[in-house]
């Protein structure tokens, strides 16, 4: 036990390790920063590089760049009124309201502070929560596989979505892209036309890169919207009146970090989701819930800290089951089978000390946010008026060069291509992302968990209930798809 | 630009059909009743599920006149500069797929670059010595130091 913590300390405090989680924190901060660049894009742009990195060092990169890129979102809502991610977009008005009252420094503050408690929190959760539920998946057999899989595809369809059938369609779709190639129980080569690029499936890290950063830059390119200007204003000690905001919300932090790493955690639902539902709850249960919108603090406490929990949050269910929570960790997942680290309860026994270095990460990085973020905020102008018109075509370059890294083949360049043009169009029409990214990745678990589970059980569909744990999985995921629809009927059927 | 929810129903509808046509030439697992077939197939009846709802639905926005459009496009359709920029964003990439290793990394890189910089309005006199600059160091990034085999094609001759 404290030898694979002693292994994991000299693995995360080793000198190159160190120079990468420096580098990828500038990175994220930077990323962050720009409108129109995500969180999720930044780990996409991060693969092809930790491509060639060692397995510490590789999560190290996207652990940091994440956290401080969610933070740092939060700067250009505040002196932009557009928000620099989408998980920032919760309270870009309430904090842009504040600078035009002439509080930026608090509400940077704020956003600076409380996204690392919240990122804190979430990986205290996950330094608890992570190995219990390993131990106990440990047990698990394919019927628990599959209605895990299964379950957190449905939650990934109704949390991202409120139309759930567009949900579905995209995330048959990314089942449908799973199944490419001869990855089935069989070995059969399916949808492969006769092409020996597709035998090998498609490949995700192209797909997700496509997905995450080209279509960012199809939307830059019709970008309909006048450039903002940027609000003038000093900023000096960010930190001033932190200690007061925390003695005065302890609650709002503390039920912020909560939904924001429970949210994190369910399949599907990362930051962005976790800041919109915590800024409403904070509006709800506030004491002055008048004051929201006009430039008041309270929402930006509670929602900045539930995004960055929600970060941690996410990974917990990619690491004990090699479910992503979010769309980074949908990536992340691939990171790690690429690096002989698949993820599993068997993780945690076989390699608890890989474990544990992931856990350090997380601590280290939401404590160096502090220090960095403060600079980051300090050069935010200099930051803002980075030429975007120079900086996105670069950015596409360094796409079509990190999708054609991975494999060496053009034909990863094409696969980038055809998913932004997709993601692109499939957006614009209601049909979410997410889901599509989560049946891509869960699509091989899914089909091999119930096909295996179909032949034990011999096509006896009670087989899936018969296992205690089985039993209440799948009752839980009959319950999503069908309480909706229940709850609907009854409505009509009592009077109005 | 905006489909209408009944022709996106229309296209899942076929494409469920041809998916469960396909299938059928899959081959079993001997001895077992479950093979390579069942997951495509449950797909197929999933997405022509959801197409057939979503065709119910558009044609419910229809007969509700909230939109009487089979299509409907965004504003930036109407700026021609906007539609050329799209079209030339994903028009670079089809290029480079299709010239990079006849032309090599060096100048597809280049030529890549000044087009999208002409598109986004950077300054003329830029647009050759920043994209060439960029190429450069993306080449040396990946071809130095993480020794991607970006392709030299005609340049051979001047490899380094």
């Amino acid at each position: 036990m404290s030898d694979a913590w002693m292994q994991a300390f000299s693995l995360v405090f080793e000198p190159y390790n160190m120079a990468v989680m420096l580098g990828a924190s500038l990175f994220g901060l930077f990323v962050g920063a720009v409108p129109g660049l995500t969180a999720t894009m930044a780990t996409a742009l991060l693969v092809p590089v930790t491509f060639f990195m060692a397995p510490i060092p590789a999560i190290a990169a996207i652990v940091t760049a994440t956290a401080m890129a969610i933070f740092s979102g939060d700067i250009p809502g505040c002196l932009l009124r557009m928000p620099g991610t989408p998980a920032s977009a919760a309270y870009t008005d309430e904090a842009y309201a504040m600078t035009r009252k002439g509080q930026a420094e608090l509400a940077l503050g704020a956003g600076l502070v409380f996204s690392a408690v919240g990122g804190l929190f979430g990986t205290a959760v996950l330094i608890v929560a992570a190995p219990t539920l390993a131990e106990f998946a440990l047990r698990f057999s394919s019927f628990e596989y599959f209605w895990l899989v299964l379950l957190g595809l449905t939650c990934a369809v109704f949390m991202t979505s409120d139309r759930p059938v567009k949900g579905f369609v995209s995330l048959l779709l990314g089942l449908l892209i799973a199944g490419v190639g001869l990855g089935n129980p069989a070995g059969f080569p399916r949808f492969t036309f006769g092409s020996t690029e597709l035998l090998g499936g498609i490949g995700m890290i192209p797909l997700m890169i496509g997905m995450f950063a080209i279509s960012e830059i199809f939307r830059y390119a019709v970008d309909t919207n006048p450039p903002a200007r940027i609000a003038d204003q000093a900023i000096g000690n960010v930190f001033r009146g932190m200690w007061h905001l925390a003695v005065k919300y302890p609650v709002q932090i503390l039920r912020g970090s909560t939904l924001g790493t429970l949210v994190g955690a369910l399949p599907g639902a990362g930051a962005d989701i976790a800041a919109w539902m915590s800024y409403a709850i904070s509006k709800k249960f506030s004491k002055e819930p008048e004051k929201f919108g006009t430039g008041h603090v309270e929402g930006i406490v509670e929602s900045g800290a539930a995004n960055n929990s929600a970060l941690a949050g996410a990974w917990i269910p990619a690491l004990v089951f090699g479910i992503p929570g979010d769309s980074i960790t949908a990536i992340v997942i691939g990171v790690l089978y690429m690096k002989n680290m698949n993820p599993g309860p068997s993780l945690f026994t076989n390699d608890p000390q890989k474990i544990y270095a992931v856990f350090l990460l997380f601590i280290i990085a939401n404590l160096i946010m502090i220090p960095l973020g403060f600079l980051c905020i300090k050069a935010a102008k200099r930051i803002l008026k980075v030429p975007r018109n120079v900086l996105m075509p670069v950015i596409m370059l360094f796409c079509v060069v990190g999708a054609f890294a991975i494999n060496n083949t053009a034909f990863d360049v094409t696969v980038m291509l055809v998913a932004g043009v997709a993601a692109f169009v499939l957006e614009r029409n209601g049909f979410p992302i997410a889901p599509a990214i989560l049946g891509v990745v869960l699509g091989g678990m899914l089909e091999e968990n119930f096909v295996t589970s179909m032949i034990k059980a011999d096509g006896n569909w009670f087989a899936f209930f018969e296992r205690p744990v089985a039993a209440t999985l799948g009752a839980l995921t009959l319950a999503v798809w069908f309480l909706p629809i229940l709850l609907r009927r009854l409505r009509q059927l009592a009077p109005a | 630009m905006k489909v209408n929810d009944a022709i996106w129903g229309a296209l899942l509808v076929a494409l469920a059909v041809a998916l469960l046509v396909h299938i059928q030439s899959f081959p079993t697992i001997p001895g077992q009743k479950y093979g390579p077939a069942l997951m495509p197939g449950v797909v197929a009846v999933g997405l022509a599920v959801c197409g057939a709802l979503l065709i119910v639905k558009g044609l419910a926005v229809r007969r509700a006149r909230e939109s009487l459009h089979w299509v409907e496009f965004d504003e930036w359709i109407s700026s021609s500069r906007r539609v050329v920029a799209l079209a030339l964003t994903i028009g670079v990439n089809v290029f480079y797929i299709l010239v990079v290793d006849w032309l090599g990394f060096m100048l597809a890189g280049v030529i890549y670059l000044s087009v999208l910089f002409w598109v986004f309005g950077v300054r003329t006199k830029w647009i050759v010595p920043i994209a060439l600059l960029v190429t450069l160091a993306i080449h040396y990034a990946f071809y130095k130091l993480l020794r991607v085999p970006l392709p030299w094609g005609i340049l051979q001759g001047v490899a380094w």
